[in-house]
């Protein structure tokens, strides 16, 4: 293997482990909240979550770069106060694999806490445990395996994300290619071999997630 | 229900008007306005053929026509593409004519307010990113690489390159902003004058000339038309709209 598919292999995981941790602080507090509380603007932000799931991934790239870009909605004040730009570093590559990943966990966690017997949070309750000890304490272990499950197929579409981090985050080998942008450019250059056997790699991984992600959910039902 | 599915397989009969006959023309993206405006000139004298343009990076449109792309005419921004096209066996080799000449420029936001007037500017600490195309593809990529290597800055820039994937791409990241600087045609900078202005022109003997063959593909079915767009590229009334958008005659003898 090239050296510049070994980076773009290294970085691919690092932007994976990166967006699925984002997705886990992020994600598992808004699926509880999508799943357990009913408020004003709920709808839309279920919506709003979804989104990137259904929208084209080059519409969500470019979104991002209406929010990111140097002279985006916070990304110019941004620039204008610390000189720093997300867009082209791996941070990019990481914000936009977190933004396409979030649904999947969100989905898939939400359900699982909504299928958590509510008369053991009100059990809980009646022993004096406090709503977000509770959540801590029963819900969210009793709904375990869902969540797993909805990481592990977050870390997978991280993975593979394209359209939204070539925009975000540009095609740059040791900065910003991952292995998807890895294979593209090796397809448009003609380097037949680099791609096979990353496409080869990438097929095994996301074969390996699946059945992982298969266990934790055979186990949640 | 019912009904929309009637309505869909009634559409499907409604037989698509279809032309005479087809040319479809692989144009590096650099030539996109020139070829466009040529093309309705030509369509004017040849009504019955309509033109189907795709435009892209003269290495992805090469890898298109090794792939086996139906394409009946090749533009590219370079020799080397089709020099290897020809190799090949892919294009007709005596169709092949060289029409236009460019040249590199760098450019900057019109908003800039970073001074970069000569090539060790783009050195300078506030000189964050600067783009180019991905030499590996991209023509003016190759151009670029040349002339900074001709330059000695090739080594000491490399953390601050960014690679596009044709380019419009790189005069676009330019124009919003997202880089400081990059490399592209004359002719590039000249559709988005209001967004971009001219920072300095790399000296003319640190890259090869930047020269556009145009061929006939060899799988085409329509060889004569196809010529006959060639030859239009370099008539007086071919070159005379070349020339108002900035380009410059091809070298004389030159193929």
């Amino acid at each position: 293997m090239s050296p510049q598919s070994l980076s773009a292999l290294w970085l691919s995981v690092k932007v994976s482990l990166v967006a699925t941790a984002l997705v886990a602080l992020i994600g598992i507090p808004l699926a509880y909240v999508l799943a357990r509380r009913r408020f004003w603007g709920r709808a839309a932000v279920d919506t709003l979550v979804t989104l990137p799931l259904i929208l084209p991934p080059t519409v969500t790239g470019y979104y991002l770069i209406v929010v990111l870009g140097r002279r985006g909605v916070l990304g110019a004040p941004l620039y204008e106060a610390t000189g720093f730009t997300i867009a082209f570093t791996w941070y990019a590559a990481a914000i936009a694999a977190t933004v396409m990943a979030l649904p999947l966990l969100v989905r898939t966690a939400s359900a699982a806490i909504a299928s958590v017997d509510r008369e053991l949070e009100k059990a809980a309750y009646t022993l004096g445990r406090s709503e977000w000890r509770t959540a801590l304490e029963v819900t969210l272990p009793l709904a375990r395996n869902g969540i797993l499950a909805g990481l592990v197929l977050a870390f997978a579409r991280a993975l593979g994300e394209f359209g939204a981090t070539l925009m975000l985050a540009g095609n740059i080998p040791g900065k910003t290619q991952t292995v998807p942008l890895s294979i593209y450019t090796a397809v448009q250059t003609g380097e037949t071999h680099e791609a096979l056997l990353l496409v080869g790699l990438l097929t095994v991984l996301s074969c390996a997630v699946l059945v992982a992600a298969g266990r934790l959910g055979a186990r949640a039902q | 229900m019912s009904r929309i599915v009637t309505l869909v397989l009634a559409l499907l009969l409604v037989p698509v008007p279809a032309s005479a006959q087809e040319l479809v023309l692989s144009v590096a993206i650099s030539m996109k306005e020139a070829v466009e405006e040529l093309g309705r000139g030509f369509s004017s004298g040849h009504p019955g053929v309509a033109l189907r343009f795709n435009f892209g990076s003269s290495g992805e449109l090469q890898k298109q026509i090794e792939a086996g792309a139906p394409v009946d005419l090749f533009i590219s921004a370079a020799q080397r593409q089709m020099d290897e096209l020809e190799k090949a066996g892919l294009i007709v080799p005596s169709s092949r004519r060289l029409f236009a000449r460019n040249v590199l420029t760098v450019i900057k936001a019109s908003d800039s307010r970073v001074d970069i007037s000569k090539p060790a500017d783009l050195l300078d600490a506030r000189v964050k990113r600067v783009v180019i195309g991905n030499p590996k593809t991209v023509p003016v990529g190759q151009y670029s690489e040349e002339s900074l290597r001709a330059l000695g800055l090739w080594d000491r820039i490399q953390p601050k390159l960014v690679f596009s994937e044709n380019v419009r791409q790189a005069l676009d990241y330019v124009a919003r902003g997202e880089v400081d600087a990059g490399f592209v045609y004359t002719t590039d900078a000249a559709t988005r004058a209001t967004n971009v202005r001219e920072a300095f022109r790399p000296a003319e003997d640190t890259y090869r000339p930047v020269v556009y063959p145009a061929a006939v593909v060899a799988t085409s079915k329509q060889r004569s038309l196809t010529q006959t767009f060639i030859d239009m590229l370099l008539s007086r009334e071919g070159q005379a709209v070349l020339a108002r958008l900035g380009f410059q005659p091809p070298p004389l003898g030159a193929r």
